[in-house]
């Protein structure tokens, strides 16, 4: 009964052993916990690969199973399976995946061409996105576009070869256009920056609190940097 | 026991760390915790003063990290709460003379027998609010609202999420109720606007800080004082309660009851 559930063959440099595919996972389990804990001196120290052929193993078991090995003094090496979910849980706990017979799996599949832009024109442009609210004292750079969703503080700084984005409010220094691009733009959901400036030219908010927030859109025209509401 | 560390830190100097920090620890012991405050602004030592046990010095933390004194020598018990204790900074060194693995390591020691370990950083965001910041499970951040020193609880806020010690909360200390209906100085909501943290608590100016401190009688020990009992709520909330925030306009206060008083004549 344990041979079916179980099958322990040595390989170099540690143990493979081979969980059955089809029974209980928790008797599975349980099977190897009694065989390592039954001869622990055979174990002793050992890397394992787990070969679970195709069952698809959820991140919770297989960290289960990665716990026990560990409670017992023995690594979790490498798991082998076919499962893409079990492919996925291993990958979620760091633990290497090959494929059970023994090759690599392909890399996925690079996005189709049909999807990408056929027209030149739709090609973007490379930028940076922050996800977090830049405090006093920060700093960042991008040679493209810099996005922040969050705020930019009083005393953080944006610095951008390109345009900048800001999904919240801006209050500090920014600068679009850095290495002098008049075409560059700013826009901020609420424009209050201490300092603004594209390429050459530089604005200052002025002070007082603003009764209306809209988002709105920093750029040049005519020589000099124009701020209007985007509704 | 497994007892929390959490640094009080501001930025900005004059803000009311200290202060807060020595309310804090009374107001946690009165409450039956277990507390060592260690005062880490080495070189420059408040703590002692304001919690009325500078004459008791005889070892100070510099003492202890290196080896000159042994850990329970060097704790100053308050003289009214049994469970509470002092570890004062060094007087005459500087921040350099302590590391912040010093610091992990001596908390870990303490944190063994105490519900509470309050540090009490220095200002700025050198060597010294690293010391006070590495061994931190938890940072509260002590502001004024004015625009600088809103500016500087920003800047650290900033360093303390990327030492991973999560965003902080925030204690708004000297708070002028009148001054911020008069639109004259900022509104809890405006400095929870810019620097977007939970309020642990709200703290009223009042006048009854400044003699305590001075006394050595910290205000949370005055029943009378708005700033007392709005320290008190602070020590609770740290505990896990769930406490109101005080209503601070409600109650006009003596002082302005007088004006008023006269502004109706």
């Amino acid at each position: 009964m344990q041979e079916e559930l179980i099958a322990i063959k040595g390989v170099n440099g540690g143990l493979l052993i081979e969980l059955s595919t089809t029974e209980k996972w928790q008797m599975v389990t349980d099977h190897l916990a009694a065989r390592i804990d039954e001869k622990a001196e055979f174990f002793a120290g050992a890397n394992i690969t787990i070969q679970l052929g195709a069952r698809p193993v959820p991140k919770y078991e297989l960290s289960s199973l990665k716990a026990l090995l560990e409670r017992r003094g023995l690594t979790l090496s490498l798991v082998q399976s076919e499962s893409e979910t079990t492919r996925k849980s291993a990958s979620a706990l760091q633990v290497a995946i090959e494929n059970s017979r023994g090759w690599e799996a392909p890399a996925p599949a690079p996005i189709s061409q049909e999807t990408a832009p056929v027209n030149p024109e739709e090609t973007g442009t490379y930028g940076t996105l922050f996800r977090r609210t830049l405090r006093s004292g920060r700093t960042i750079h991008s040679e493209g576009h810099i996005v922040v969703y969050g705020d930019v503080n009083p005393g953080a700084k944006v610095i951008a070869a390109g345009d900048i984005v800001i999904w919240g409010k801006l209050r500090g220094y920014v600068h679009a256009g850095a290495n002098g691009d008049e075409s560059a733009v700013v826009c901020a959901l609420d424009m209050s920056p201490s300092q603004l400036r594209i390429a050459g030219h530089l604005v200052t908010s002025p002070p007082g609190k603003r009764k209306e927030v809209m988002p709105e859109v920093a750029f040049i025209r005519d020589n000099q940097i124009i701020v209007e509401a985007r509704d | 026991m497994a007892g929390k560390v959490v640094t009080i830190s501001s930025g900005k100097g004059g803000v009311g760390k200290t202060t807060a920090t020595a309310n804090l620890g009374i107001s946690l012991a009165s409450l039956g915790k277990k507390v060592v405050v260690i005062d880490a602004d080495i070189g420059l030592r408040n703590l002692d003063i304001i919690m009325g046990l500078e004459n008791r010095i005889v070892y100070d933390l510099v003492d202890i990290v290196e080896g000159r004194s042994k850990l329970r020598q060097s704790m100053i018990k308050h003289k009214k709460f049994e469970d509470l204790f002092l570890i004062p900074a060094a007087q005459t060194r500087d921040k350099m003379a302590v590391s912040p693995e010093d610091m992990v390591k001596l908390t870990d020691e303490l944190r063994e027998e105490h519900d509470f370990v309050l540090i009490d950083s220095p200002a700025g965001i050198e060597r010294g609010f690293r010391n006070a910041l590495e061994p931190a499970d938890e940072v509260l951040i002590v502001t004024n609202p004015e625009v600088s020193a809103v500016r500087d609880a920003d800047r650290i806020t900033g360093l303390i999420e990327a030492a991973e010690k999560g965003p902080g909360r925030l204690i708004l200390n000297r708070i002028k109720p009148e001054l911020v209906k008069k639109g004259e100085m900022l509104s809890s909501d405006d400095v929870f606007d810019i620097l977007g943290l939970s309020i642990i608590g709200i703290i009223p100016e009042d006048e009854l800080v400044l003699s305590a401190s001075n006394s050595g009688v910290p205000v949370t020990l005055n029943t009378d004082s708005k700033a007392g009992m709005a320290f008190n709520n602070v020590a609770r909330r740290l505990t896990g309660e769930d406490v109101p925030f005080m209503n601070l306009e409600d109650d006009p206060g003596f002082f302005r009851r007088l004006v008023r008083l006269i502004e109706g004549l």
